[in-house]
């Protein structure tokens, strides 16, 4: 098919993917009545958002007296001291004011006796920069993510934004210039490529959890827009830190939030020990998830697991009582019912951590603008594009996000691109001529997938690929393991290029929108495992036992992996925008 | 174990068939979702929606040996043999278990499921007391399937006048919140033969909800406090 046959629509914004993130960037945009195009490979609520449960971190106060610069030092030192300190200053000043808007919007928050937002304990949280357990979370039972997600995807219906439903987003479209001038897509429902046009374009496509085989994330959860990014030129950030969460269901992955830890539910070994009290004796089970991961790694290890294979410890809650399991925690009761096979009410989960969060993907600043080093600066902003939520890395989670804190990035700066944009629609009133080579380079993705003949399975290739990711890049680290990891992954990437699709039909074909996928897998597995392999040090989520110490003087720097392979870095942000900032120190909890 | 899935692909095949497949080495425990990845493992031209896995996004209703649920959180083993596996009914087949979801995604946009306010915006949250908050739990859970109003038959029959089960259970979600002003306009937007009342009390809405929520109630609900605003 020629370019010229596809149809064309535009927009002012052209928004991808429709969970928190999009939608939350979506409204602020609506609102302000820029003509609103959100792409989505499913409904909106479908998205990834929706299965968030703990909650979202803002000092409220509701409960215990709070601050939000307690809520920044405890996020730069969650972070191992790799994020930055501008937008963590950015994101827990304004988190206050977000949740009340959330809340205004309709979530429905669990409620204190005096009609204010419910909060509960999370990891990672302290007062006073470091002194006892705050409680900072604001939660809605433990389905936060879906009240948020359903309030978004509703005040997006009552503002008019245009949805393209179950349209999966190719490639970018460029000028010559550099200016990002929206994306090539393809409609499930009838196959049929679509050119959106539209004078920015913002990615929110969620982060790469199903890189890994034992994962709590969605199918969904493939890395589309970071992929994107990359084939589009620019480089990914910080891809080595993947956060394994401590509560997976055992063998299976379903998340168990930390909520359940927050709410006085405690971890246990074979011999009944309440063991995070030898690895954090302050903050024993709420520790960073980094610190608890690793933990149940080592006692799993060192034999102390449970189960006929010693394979994983126990979350026991059964001494919080029915009603404040009921209450505060329905849905993780009905998982563990339907997954694990036990009432949490009378007998404690078997979990084990599980790969769970994308700290990397797309460089962004504090407004959403995706920037990359160029000849002026290391963070020069690309024209007309932006990148918030988890495929975003801007990076206020740096080496290990806090619990909490996802729910409240995508809302921050969902609202803050939202602005950005609409401040640059001001002044990039036309459309742009996009190069009409970037459609025949999209279409040339899609026709790849028409070869028939023999070839490897998609699925066969994806199973190989999240086995050897789990292998070679898991919670702990070695360069032997890593170098191995790397040949291993290289040499599936190849094979990739020889996989065949059987069905060739239309309308609604999921394999082919599965073969899209596995590239964007591929594509970032190999730039995970390359940075991991690259990085010597431990660091929050990455943990080198080759290199057991943080070394701030040679690696508190942010990696940027290119396609070509190439690997720079540059410094973390450590200028905080109107306080202080906060020094590396050791990390103990 | 002997699955009979429902399979049609619009440019090859002039109706839909049954088509069987059977497959062993389950692990206990498995879904049917997990069957139905085995399946498309050897045969990827099967085409199903499916997304978290754990029964929170609401993308793989189905219906499964007559009956809709979510494939996800659908044990094999509570299933007799064969299991047939079709779309939910009474909405437009795509392909496959694909139905189009238009008509029920219009009529949950129909009831203005947003919360409105008419009062000036404090500064801080909007207060509700735990008790109130209590009256939307059972409310808020819904997560869209379909499930529910593609096993109603008012909705089959009046897919475009009918609200729904789904809809009219999110309207109750906004009439029973504390914090929202638009009683007599969400009210007046139901009145009539078909919106609200085309509902018979037949349950089969709540009968099937894979999140044990029951919109026959809310319905009852509506019913009760558009009745209460007349007089």
């Amino acid at each position: 098919m020629s370019a010229l046959n596809i149809e064309r629509r535009q927009f002012d914004t052209l928004v991808i993917g429709a969970g928190g993130g999009g939608l939350r960037a979506a409204l602020q945009m609506a609102e302000a009545e820029a003509n609103v195009a959100v792409v989505s490979k499913v409904f909106p609520t479908r998205s990834h958002t929706v299965a968030a449960q703990g909650g979202m971190n803002a000092a409220l106060g509701n409960v215990m007296p709070d601050n939000w610069h307690w809520h920044m030092y405890d996020t730069v030192k969650g972070s191992d001291y790799l994020g930055d300190q501008d937008a963590i200053e950015y994101m827990c000043r304004a988190a206050s004011h977000l949740v009340v808007e959330l809340e205004h919007a309709g979530v429905p928050f669990s409620r204190l006796a005096n009609g204010k937002i419910y909060q509960r304990a999370f990891g990672g949280q302290s007062r006073d920069f470091g002194g006892e357990q705050a409680a900072r979370t604001c939660a809605a039972a433990d389905r936060t993510g879906h009240a948020i997600l359903h309030a978004l995807y509703q005040q997006n219906i009552r503002a008019k934004t245009h949805f393209f439903d179950e349209y999966f987003a190719i490639d970018l479209l460029k000028d010559d210039d550099g200016y990002i001038l929206g994306a090539v897509v393809l409609c499930i429902e009838t196959g049929e490529p679509l050119i959106i046009e539209a004078k920015t374009t913002l990615l929110a496509t969620g982060g790469v959890g199903q890189l890994f085989r034992t994962n709590t994330n969605a199918r969904i959860n493939t890395g589309d827009g970071i992929a994107m990014a990359l084939r589009a030129g620019i480089p990914v950030q910080d891809m080595e830190f993947f956060q394994f969460h401590p509560t997976g269901i055992a063998g299976k992955g379903m998340l168990i939030t930390e909520g359940v830890r927050g709410e006085g539910g405690y971890l246990t070994n074979k011999n009944g020990e309440r063991f995070m009290e030898r690895y954090a004796p302050h903050a024993k089970d709420l520790a960073s998830r980094d610190v608890v991961s690793r933990a149940i790694a080592i006692e799993v290890r060192e034999g102390r697991g449970c189960g006929l294979n010693a394979d994983h410890v126990m979350l026991k809650l059964d001494h919080l009582g029915p009603d404040v399991i009921k209450k505060r925690l329905p849905g993780i009761r009905d998982m563990a019912m339907t997954f694990a096979h036990v009432d949490p009410i009378e007998t404690a989960i078997p979990v084990f951590p599980t790969a769970h969060y994308t700290m990397g993907g797309i460089p962004a600043n504090r407004y959403g603008q995706v920037v990359v080093p160029l000849a002026q600066s290391a963070e020069e902003p690309i024209p007309g594009l932006y990148a918030v939520g988890e495929c975003a890395c801007v990076s206020v989670h740096g080496a290990n996000r806090l619990g909490g804190n996802s729910l409240l990035d995508i809302v921050v700066f969902g609202r803050a691109a939202g602005n950005h944009v609409i401040e640059y629609l001001k002044e990039n009133r036309y459309h742009r001529p996009f190069n009409e080579s970037m459609v025949e380079e999209a279409m040339k993705r899609i026709g790849h997938w028409q070869k028939t003949g023999d070839g490897e399975s998609v699925d066969g290739l994806r199973d190989e690929l999240q086995k050897a990711m789990e292998q070679y890049c898991g919670v702990f680290r070695t360069r032997d393991i890593l170098s191995e990891g790397v040949e291993k992954v290289r040499g599936l990437v190849a094979r990739t290029k020889d996989a065949r699709l059987k069905d060739q039909s239309k309308v609604f074909n999921t394999a082919r929108i599965e073969a899209l996928e596995l590239e964007n897998l591929m594509g970032l597995g190999l730039a995970t495992v390359e940075c991991a392999l690259a990085r010597e040090e431990s660091r929050g989520a990455h943990s080198r036992v080759d290199y057991p110490e943080r070394d701030d003087e040679h690696w508190m720097k942010h990696s940027l992996y290119h396609t070509d392979g190439r690997i720079e870095y540059k410094p973390v942000r450590t200028k905080p925008m109107t306080v202080d900032s906060f020094p590396p120190k050791p990390r103990v909890y | 174990m002997r699955f009979l899935i429902h399979r049609y692909n619009p440019e090859i095949d002039k109706k839909p068939h049954m088509q069987e497949y059977t497959l062993d080495g389950f692990h206990s425990g498995d879904m049917l979702l997990d069957a139905l990845f085995r399946i498309k493992e050897e045969d990827d031209s099967l085409s199903f929606r499916r997304s978290c896995g754990e029964g929170v996004c609401g993308s793989d209703a189905m219906n499964i040996n007559g009956r809709n649920g979510l494939a996800c959180i659908t044990p094999l083993k509570s299933l007799k043999e064969p299991v047939e596996v079709r779309p939910v009914p009474g909405l437009p087949i795509v392909r496959d278990l694909v139905v189009d979801m238009r008509q029920f995604y219009h009529q949950y946009r129909s009831v203005k499921p947003w919360l409105t306010v008419h009062d000036p915006e404090p500064e801080t949250e909007y207060l509700q007391t735990p008790e109130q908050r209590d009256q939307l739990d059972g409310l808020y859970e819904c997560i869209l399937c379909g499930a529910c109003s593609t096993a109603c038959p008012s909705f089959w029959w009046n897919p475009d006048k009918f609200r729904g089960p789904a809809a009219l259970l999110q309207s109750w979600r906004f009439l029973a919140d504390s914090r929202d002003q638009a009683t007599a306009e969400r009210l007046e937007e139901l009145e009539g033969a078909y919106r609200l009342f085309r509902c018979h009390s037949i349950m089969n809405c709540m009968d099937v909800c894979p999140k044990g929520l029951n919109p026959t109630k809310a319905i009852g609900n509506i019913k009760k406090m558009m009745l209460k605003h007349l007089v």
